[in-house]
């Protein structure tokens, strides 16, 4: 049973959707225990895996029992671990507040809520770069049904743009990996990054062509600058759950792009070492000082977070782009930081505007709710926690992140990292005290919101609370996961005992 | 035939991106379909080019890549799929929006 735990975050989900295609309205309480029960179940094979991952060894899940190189194979090491536990970690957040009514606007919420976990745990766990494309395709394919959840005007725009977009960049990756393939025979990457060790000269063009349309791609995902436009009308038209489960996809790409570029561009790579570093630093630069105007110009409270969301992948790919172990320990911490911190912020944006009724998340004059101070309450919370100021853990991702930075970068990331949290904490302090103080004079607003609601919602924003408290282990952790990674001739042993033996 | 193979692929994804950039989300669904197509002729291509090769390991010398079949296998599964899905969307974008642009607007001639 113990070594099937690799295949059970991508299997689990599977057959919690199956189960729920079994009709698609009606039986709304049976589908909302079997989607919490798979959840929960997700997040205990995701606490099994991280502990098992925990000791350093990297093992993998040959599926079908045809070994590396040529079967398929699932690799788990401390960053995939990570990845799933933080996916779990959001859905459960999401699933619960989405068991508050959201689910029953539209058909199959559940079943693809599970899908879309389906194909993240699968990008996070596979070993292979076409199946990356096909848990791309899966959790997309999800992504893309899910935006639509509920129907109405700006859902639909906003998910034309994000589907073509996404379709074309499933071709570049297509051809990318096509490319990549030619030039070295293989598919598995840590075959592909052991013969980049013995690439012939003539083919060095190819490999790199190959890795930089890889790089447009995971940059599409991961929203980096000129990319980035889909993300902030898709995310602040998206259903809140939907939503708040999107906030861990930019971080797939992130994940596609610290994974593809440690492993096959490492060390081992020679010439081709770290070829993408100069791009996504400075691009990752850049997307961080747009995204500050952009957080600035919001003028819907969604719209702001979506902006904050960018801010955040700004500040990962620099991390990325310092391609040095103290950055990649920092980035992770952050990421699991952030990750959950905007989920919880979607969330509570959504009961925001529930409370508010007609003028929604509009940063305009309203009236006063209901829950007004409980709900005030939570968005300074979350606002602390995001803004980084102490003592939540925004603030310790941050300090990490400048802290790792090393002489020249110094120059540039301290002043634009600390500008947009600057412009981040202006905007969240100007949203709140028109959301919650410049109130008319009138009667009080909204109904009490359901209970599911207010679970899911502070389940998201404690998690920054816990990542204080537990800050030792879990950078401890990501300390030992950022060495994990810089040394991709691990991966490669475990994976291949004989390279090298064979040709 | 190599040139001939390489000249269809270029033009097919010429045409694809020039439609996938028009207004209209005809053109665009037509542009991506042309486009995933030229990604199919190009995956296919990236084993190398074989003819009169057997499409079996072991049956003589002379045998074409296995892997680049399968994978063009799976990339047209899902291309179908996703046209499938990006037609039906357009049609939607075209009833509730009330016009067939891919930014909804209503006045323009392109």
């Amino acid at each position: 049973m113990i070594q099937h735990l690799i295949v059970l975050p991508v299997v689990l989900p599977l057959i919690a959707g199956i189960l729920m295609l079994y009709q698609r309205h009606g039986l709304v309480r049976y589908k909302r225990i079997v989607s919490v029960v798979a959840t929960l179940g997700l997040l205990l094979v995701a606490i099994g895996l991280v502990n098992q991952a925990a000791s350093g060894e990297i093992t993998y899940y040959a599926l079908g029992d045809w070994q590396p190189p040529f079967g398929i194979v699932l690799m788990l090491d401390r960053l995939s671990a990570l990845m799933v536990l933080v996916t779990a970690l959001l859905a459960v957040g999401a699933v619960i507040f989405a068991c508050g009514g959201d689910d029953e606007k539209g058909s199959n919420f559940h079943g693809l809520f599970q899908w879309q976990l389906m194909g993240i745990n699968g990008a996070f766990l596979t070993g292979d770069l076409f199946n990356l494309f096909v848990f791309f395709e899966v959790l997309l394919l999800a992504s893309y049904a899910l935006l639509l959840h509920g129907g109405g005007k700006a859902r639909i725009q906003s998910s034309v743009h994000y589907v073509v977009l996404n379709l074309a960049g499933s071709s570049l990756f297509l051809i990318g990996v096509g490319i990549l393939y030619g030039a070295t025979g293989t598919l598995n990457m840590a075959d592909m990054a052991s013969r980049m060790s013995e690439l012939p000269a003539e083919r060095e063009g190819l490999v790199v062509a190959g890795a930089m349309i890889l790089l447009v791609v995971f940059g599409l995902k991961a929203a980096i600058l000129p990319l980035y436009f889909w993300l902030p009308r898709a995310y602040a038209a998206a259903p809140a759950p939907v939503a708040a489960l999107f906030a861990v996809m930019t971080k797939v790409g992130i994940y596609a792009i610290l994974r593809v570029y440690s492993l096959i561009f490492g060390d081992q790579a020679g010439n081709l070492e770290a070829i993408e570093q100069s791009w996504v630093w400075w691009l990752s630069l850049a997307t961080l000082a747009a995204a500050g105007v952009g957080v600035m110009a919001a003028r819907d409270f969604r719209l702001l977070i979506a902006y904050l969301v960018l801010i955040s992948v700004g500040t990962l790919l620099a991390g990325v782009g310092m391609r040095s172990p103290e950055a990649t320990s920092a980035l992770l911490y952050y990421l699991a930081h952030t990750t959950l911190v905007t989920g919880g912020l979607f969330l509570l944006a959504e009961m925001i505007g529930l409370q508010r009724g007609k003028p929604g998340t509009r940063l305009v004059k309203g009236r006063p709710m209901v829950q007004g101070a409980a709900l005030a309450l939570a968005f300074f919370f979350g606002a602390i926690a995001i803004a980084g100021l102490p003592p939540l853990s925004g603030a310790f991702g941050k300090a990490l992140m400048l802290n790792a930075a090393e002489g020249s970068q110094r120059l540039w990331l301290w002043p634009l990292l600390l500008l947009a949290s600057l412009a981040s904490l202006i905007a969240l302090s100007r949203a709140g005290s028109t959301l919650f103080w410049r109130s008319h004079r009138g009667n009080i607003s909204g109904s009490p919101l359901p209970r599911y609601q207010w679970v899911g919602m502070l389940w998201l924003l404690s998690s920054s609370l816990l990542m204080v408290v537990f800050a030792g282990p879990v950078s401890d952790y990501t300390q030992a996961t950022a060495e994990q990674l810089a040394n991709p001739g691990l991966v490669i042993d475990t994976l291949l005992p004989d390279a090298g033996d064979t040709q | 035939m190599e040139l001939l193979y390489a000249i269809t692929t270029g033009v097919l994804t010429a045409s694809g991106l020039y439609l996938t950039l028009r207004g209209r989300t005809f053109p665009v669904v037509v542009g991506l379909t042309l486009l995933s197509y030229a990604v199919n002729l190009f995956l296919f291509s990236m084993g190398g080019l074989t003819t009169d090769g057997a499409a079996l390991v072991n049956e003589g010398d002379n045998f074409a890549d296995p892997l680049p079949q399968a994978l063009v296998l799976t990339a047209i599964v899902i291309g179908f799929a996703m046209t499938a899905f990006v037609v039906i969307l357009a049609m939607r974008a075209r009833s509730e929006v009330g016009n067939d642009h891919v930014d909804g607007k209503k006045d323009d001639r392109e």
